[in-house]
Order: C-alpha cells, then sequence, then structure tokens
C-alpha cells in the first residue's frame, strides 16, 4: 500500500522527479510550471537528490542543456509551459532526432498570442510532429504516475525517444487533491538506474553525435525515429502492465468510461476527461447512453485501437484544446477522424474546439454536447462537424 | 618550459585531425587544432560547436575530424549544451558514476555570427553560472557559413552580401562590437583575445591557461577567411600579422580581472595595410574615400588607447 498524499499537481511532479533522482536538470520559470523547478531547487538544496540544478537563461537554453547532459550519459529532465515550450521548439526536434531519452513534464499552456497563462493544449499540439512520445494526464494522480513510468520507456533500447507528461496548467498542477504516492525504494526500484550505451563522457568510446546529415542519410535516419515511435506503443503497454502489478493502478493508451455500451460519446484528454465522466453518470441516471474515451497515448498515436473502441456508437464529439486554426477542425479530431477512415470506420463525427485561454468548461457545456450528440445520432450525421464549444460569437 | 612547437607538435598528436573541409586558407582550423593541442595528452576532452562553417566541415556524417566526444546541435546554443555536458560530468562524477581519475576538459567552438550575435544569450548564461568551461570564438567577421552576410563582428565599411557596397551606402557602417569587453564584464576568471601568430605562441599558451583555469574562460581568436576577406589564401598568415602589427586585433589577456597586453607592437602600422590586401575593404580605396581609411584608424587607435589605458588602471597597486 502506498502513501496517501495531498498535492497540487506540480507538487505531484517535483516529488516524482524527487523519486527518479535525475542526474540534471535544466529549468527555466514560466507559469504554470514554475513550480516544479521551484520544489525540485529546493531537493537540491536540502541534499535530498544527486541532481545537478542548471539553473539556465532561458528555455532554449534549457532543452539545450538537456540534450547535453543525456548525451553525456546522465539522465536530464526538465519542465515548461506554452512559449517556454515553443522557445524549445528548434531543439525539441534534435532531442528526438539525437534518440536522447530526455523526460519533460509539460504543464499545458496557451500559447501567446496575445499573453494568456491559462490552460488549452497549444503547446502541446505545436511539438505533436515533433518525436516525443506524449502521454497526457487526467488528474494529479495520472501525472505522478505517468512521470514514474516516463524513463522506463524512453530509455528502451527499443524506443529512446524523448517523453513528455502533460496535465492541465492550474487546473491540475495548482489544484490539490488526494493522491497515492508509491514508497520512495519501490519508485526507486521500478524507474532504475540510466545505463546508455553510448555517450560523450565514456573515455574509452569517444562519439560524436549531431552531424551535418545530408541526403545519403537523413532519410534513413528519420525512418529509424519513425520505428521507433511505432515500438513505442508495445513498450508503453508493457511498462504499464508493469506500474499496474505494483501499484493497481491500470493504464492502457486511453481509458473507456462507460464505453462499452454507449451509443454517443466524447473523446477527449487531460482534466476535462474528469467534467465529463461526472456528466456520463449523471445522464446514465437519465438512461442515456453516453461514454467516453480519454486519450493518454497521444504519441504514438493508437489509431486501430480507437477506431475499434468507437465503432459501436452512433455519434462521436472530438474535444480538441487547441484549434489548428486550419479552417478545418482540431489536430486531435483530425487525428481520430483518419484513424476510423483507415479502420472502415464509419460514425458520424463532430469536433468541438473549447476551453481556450482557460475559458471553464462546465459539466453544462459537456451536457450540451452530449445534447447534440443525441441529435446528430438520430438524424444520422452533420454536415456542421467544426464546432465551437462555450464562445461567444 | 619555453615554448617550442616543434617539440609540441611531435609530443601532442592533433585532436582535430586531417581530412576535414575547410577552405584551404582558412583561420578557424588552425585555431581548432591549436587549442586541442593545448590539452595534455592524458586528458579527455568533450567538444561542442554552433552551427557554421567549422562544424558542417567537420563532422559529415558519417565522418568525423574530432578525436575526442564530440556534440552539436544549433547555430545558438554551443554554450547551452557544453553546459549540460559539464552538469552531467559533475553529478555524475559526484555519484562515483565516472571512473575517478579520469579527468575531462569541455571546449566549445562557435564562429562570430553564432557567439557575437545569435548565441550571444547561452555564452553569457553559461559564463554566468560558471560552469568549468572554455568558450572559443573563431571570429571571421561575418556570416561566412551562408555566404558572407554582415554580422555584430564585421568592421565598418566591409562589404558584405548583406551590407553591399552600393552607391549610396558604402559597405557596413557600423561599428564592431567588442565581445571581449562584453566577456570581461561577466568577471571570469580567464579572458583573453589571441590569433594564430608567431608559430602559434600566443595562441597556445592562452589555450593552455583557459582549459587549466577552474571555472570559466572564454578566448576570442580572430579567423581570417579568405572567401569572405578576399585575400590570397596563402596570404592567412600575413594577413594574421598585419591585424595584430596595425592593432587591428591586440592580443592580451584579463586575469582575474587584471588586464595584459601580451603583445605590444614597437611600430604600429597603419591600417591601410591590414585592409588593402582584403577585397572586402577595396572601396576604401577608391578617390574620394580617404574618409573612411581616416575614420577606420581613428576607431582602431581609440579602441588601442582603452585598452592601454584598462591595463594601467587595473594594475595599480
Amino acid at each position: 500500500m502506498g502513501i496517501r498524499e495531498r498535492l497540487s499537481g506540480n507538487e505531484a511532479a517535483a516529488i516524482a522527479m524527487k523519486q527518479i533522482n535525475p542526474d540534471v536538470v535544466a529549468a527555466f520559470p514560466i507559469t504554470p510550471s514554475t513550480e516544479i523547478p521551484q520544489y525540485f531547487s529546493t531537493f537540491v538544496s536540502n541534499g535530498q537528490v544527486d541532481t545537478e540544478f542548471v539553473a539556465v537563461e532561458s528555455e532554449h537554453s534549457a532543452m539545450t542543456a538537456c540534450i547535453g547532459a543525456e548525451a553525456a550519459g546522465a539522465r536530464a529532465m526538465t519542465a515548461t509551459s506554452a512559449n517556454g515550450l515553443s522557445f524549445m521548439w528548434e531543439q525539441i526536434y534534435i532531442a528526438s532526432s539525437l534518440r536522447l531519452p530526455i523526460v519533460l513534464s509539460l504543464v499545458n499552456r496557451a500559447v501567446s498570442g496575445p499573453l494568456n497563462i491559462h490552460n488549452d493544449h497549444s503547446d502541446a499540439m505545436g511539438v505533436r510532429d515533433a518525436g516525443w512520445i506524449m502521454l497526457f494526464s487526467e488528474n494529479n494522480q495520472e501525472a505522478y504516475d505517468n512521470l514514474l513510468m516516463a524513463h522506463r520507456i524512453a530509455e528502451h533500447k527499443d524506443v529512446l525517444l524523448p517523453l513528455m507528461v502533460c496535465q492541465d496548467g492550474f487546473i491540475t498542477s495548482h489544484s490539490i487533491e488526494n493522491i497515492e504516492l508509491l514508497e520512495d525504494d519501490k519508485a526507486k526500484a521500478f524507474v532504475g538506474t540510466y545505463k546508455p550505451e553510448h555517450y560523450l563522457l565514456n573515455k574509452e568510446e569517444p562519439i560524436a553525435i549531431g552531424p551535418l546529415d545530408l541526403q545519403a542519410h537523413l532519410f534513413e535516419h528519420k525512418y529509424q525515429q519513425a520505428t521507433a515511435m511505432r515500438n513505442a506503443k508495445k513498450v508503453i503497454a508493457e511498462v504499464s502492465k508493469e506500474f499496474e502489478e505494483l501499484t493497481g493502478r491500470k493504464y492502457s493508451f486511453f481509458e473507456e468510461y462507460k464505453l462499452e455500451d454507449a451509443e454517443i460519446a466524447i473523446v477527449c484528454m487531460n482534466s476535462t476527461a474528469g467534467t465529463t465522466k461526472y456528466v456520463v453518470d449523471q445522464l446514465r441516471n437519465k438512461g442515456i447512453k453516453a461514454g467516453l474515451l480519454k486519450i493518454r497515448m497521444f504519441r504514438p498515436f493508437p489509431t486501430e485501437e480507437i477506431a475499434k473502441a468507437l465503432s459501436h456508437l452512433k455519434a462521436v464529439a472530438v474535444l480538441d484544446k487547441a484549434d489548428s486554426l486550419n479552417g478545418a477542425g482540431g489536430a486531435l479530431f483530425e487525428d481520430v477522424t483518419s484513424a476510423m477512415f483507415v479502420n472502415k470506420v464509419q460514425v458520424p463525427t463532430v469536433n468541438y474546439v473549447y476551453g481556450i485561454g482557460g475559458r471553464d468548461t462546465t459539466s453544462n457545456d459537456i451536457e450540451s454536447v452530449y445534447n447534440d450528440l443525441a441529435d446528430i445520432a438520430n438524424k444520422g450525421g452533420t454536415n456542421d462537424f467544426y464546432r465551437y464549444l462555450g464562445v461567444r460569437k | 618550459m619555453a615554448y617550442n612547437m616543434k617539440e609540441i607538435i611531435a609530443t601532442k598528436p592533433a585532436r582535430f585531425t586531417a581530412g576535414h573541409r575547410m577552405c584551404a586558407g582558412c583561420g578557424a582550423p588552425v585555431v581548432g587544432r591549436t587549442v586541442l593541442r593545448a590539452l595534455k595528452n592524458e586528458d579527455y576532452a568533450v567538444i561542442s560547436c554552433a552551427t557554421g562553417c567549422m562544424e558542417v566541415s567537420t563532422f559529415i556524417y558519417p565522418y568525423t575530424s574530432w578525436t575526442d566526444s564530440f556534440i552539436h546541435t544549433a547555430f545558438e546554443c554551443a554554450a547551452a549544451n557544453t553546459s549540460g555536458v559539464e552538469a552531467a560530468y559533475k553529478s555524475l562524477k559526484k555519484q562515483g558514476k565516472l571512473p575517478e581519475d579520469q579527468h575531462t576538459k569541455f571546449i566549445t567552438f562557435g564562429g562570430d555570427g553564432g557567439t557575437y550575435d545569435i548565441g550571444l544569450q547561452s555564452l553569457s548564461g553559461a559564463m554566468e553560472r560558471g560552469h568549468d568551461m572554455v568558450y572559443v570564438c573563431y571570429d571571421n567577421g561575418a556570416y561566412m557559413n551562408t555566404g558572407i552576410q554582415r554580422s555584430s563582428a564585421t568592421p565598418r565599411f566591409a562589404d558584405t552580401t548583406t551590407s553591399p557596397a552600393g552607391k549610396v551606402i558604402p559597405g557596413k557602417m557600423q561599428n564592431r562590437k567588442d565581445l571581449t569587453q562584453i566577456m570581461a564584464g561577466h568577471h571570469l576568471p580567464y579572458v583573453a583575445q589571441s590569433i594564430a601568430v608567431n608559430n602559434f605562441k600566443d595562441l597556445y599558451e592562452k589555450s593552455e591557461k583557459a582549459i587549466y583555469t577552474e571555472g570559466p574562460a572564454f578566448l576570442n581568436v580572430l579567423a581570417p577567411c579568405p572567401r569572405g576577406w578576399g585575400y590570397p589564401t596563402d596570404m592567412l598568415m600575413e594577413i594574421n600579422k598585419l591585424a595584430v602589427e596595425t592593432c587591428y586585433w591586440p592580443l592580451y589577456e584579463i586575469v582575474d580581472g587584471k588586464y595584459h597586453i601580451t603583445y605590444k607592437p614597437a611600430n604600429k602600422k597603419p591600417i591601410e595595410e591590414f585592409l588593402k590586401p582584403q577585397r572586402r575593404f577595396k572601396h576604401m580605396f577608391l578617390p574620394g574615400n580617404e574618409w573612411m581609411i581616416e575614420e577606420f584608424q581613428k576607431e582602431v587607435d581609440r579602441r588601442w588607447q582603452e585598452l592601454l589605458d584598462l591595463e594601467e588602471i587595473t594594475n595599480k597597486e
């Protein structure tokens, strides 16, 4: 039995990092993730971790220092939000191309502009094609658990990709919830130690990384990255299973909440799933067969499994907490609908862009989506598939 | 022990090897090789390099010119890369995860574009944080790798592809930034300005000091570029010498705040001698443009005097 605690999402992330005890943490303050390096530097100052904390002068340097540290043979971690991640963007791509299993705690916030410090998913969506494994977390417990599983996944020899654990800025990062922590020794034993095969600080085998990689080789290297991302799926399943055996907490690629016999369902990520579960329960009491599919593993995207899980429904709504501004819908909507299409699943599906810039998404908002879905199910479809939820027009 | 180039070359194998693709007559590989020669043979190094001529000519997959470990990620962040590597070293060493007798040095190379301009922030950050590292700027006075665009290190009036000497605007209109002074403002244990002259003595000795001074050190080394400057490729060493003899590029070091000019020309040569062999200054020698040479000379004199003053002030008892 673990340790019962009450922690905010940021505290939970910091505690996970303390238990992981990375060799290097390089971070820069940005709301709402600032508290993570703040708490963590206290652990450093009090000698509770072996970590070298590098208080860099920017997020670009945070990711660059993590790349240097990880390449050197160390376990490196960082945390950021929004513009911080945007500023890292160049290095985000380089980290994955160099196959460095860096772990980043991303506290999701709206990317400027104009400036807004509150939650949406525009930061994460900006790096969705960057070659990072991306795990989303509904609450503090999941943010903690995903971080404890992160290194096992990222450092696996068939994967060797960086990984980010996402949670919603303020909504979970600053809310205190009950949480069950693993005992330090159990957490450490689960995470294990990092034993890189090749690293800069190995005097016996000097290496050079980050070449000029031209037409004769880059394509193959990108293919290797793609292969690693496909391999990650199996590793995520295995590590999650092992974590379940240890903690009793089950993690899959996505969570199906009352989905099996549902007729209408919402697909969403992070904290909105909590609100949606509440609404599903209310609707179920009224005899409405509502369900939820909450995505945990956004990269790699579980295409086949999602299509299968949604195949029996009469209508589906995909909720995007960021618009792709492409005139056609959000990123998650496009991923879900193309997953359905290639797997020959024909269910009327509609997109809602919601919660932008921290706009509250209430249970009434979610209920209105289910009402719309009931209507779409009755009519057998809709042409109006790209919608906004809770916006003043 | 007195400096002896022949002996150094005989006893210390090159750690920046032949086969790289830098141009004939380029100053940068000379800088790279000389700096690394200052490492003790038994010491290991991790080299970090900013995107630029040196990086793209020395590490084209699957070949490398570097015998030590090497990392490159992007243009503006070589110093931050080294910060991470050095932090990892400290951490792993402290935890007993690296052999106790392994001594590793951290050396970073960047051109003037990656150092004076786009990389200034990460350089400043790394130096301020006090990582045990040496940052070497090989300053060729423009973005040579992308085709000779002006940088903040480009001297006034130089003809570059983004400050072309035209009918109305005669080349770059601004004076060059003094990065060595900016680094001096960071109050580092060791800052120096050097060039490959006199059998590389000055550069070798300053590199040795920089590498074996604990904490952050900065070396600014002028590295002429035959394509960007427009001199014959066999004239590299002569151009280096003229840069020093005209006091365009004074050789000095700052040790714990004290300035020391390591070479004072007995007869300071007029700046024309440095400018004349270079195509980028050709328009300055056209009739009617004498004022450009005068102004150039004035700026060189002003900066040289400032340096003499700083040496005097900082060495007062």
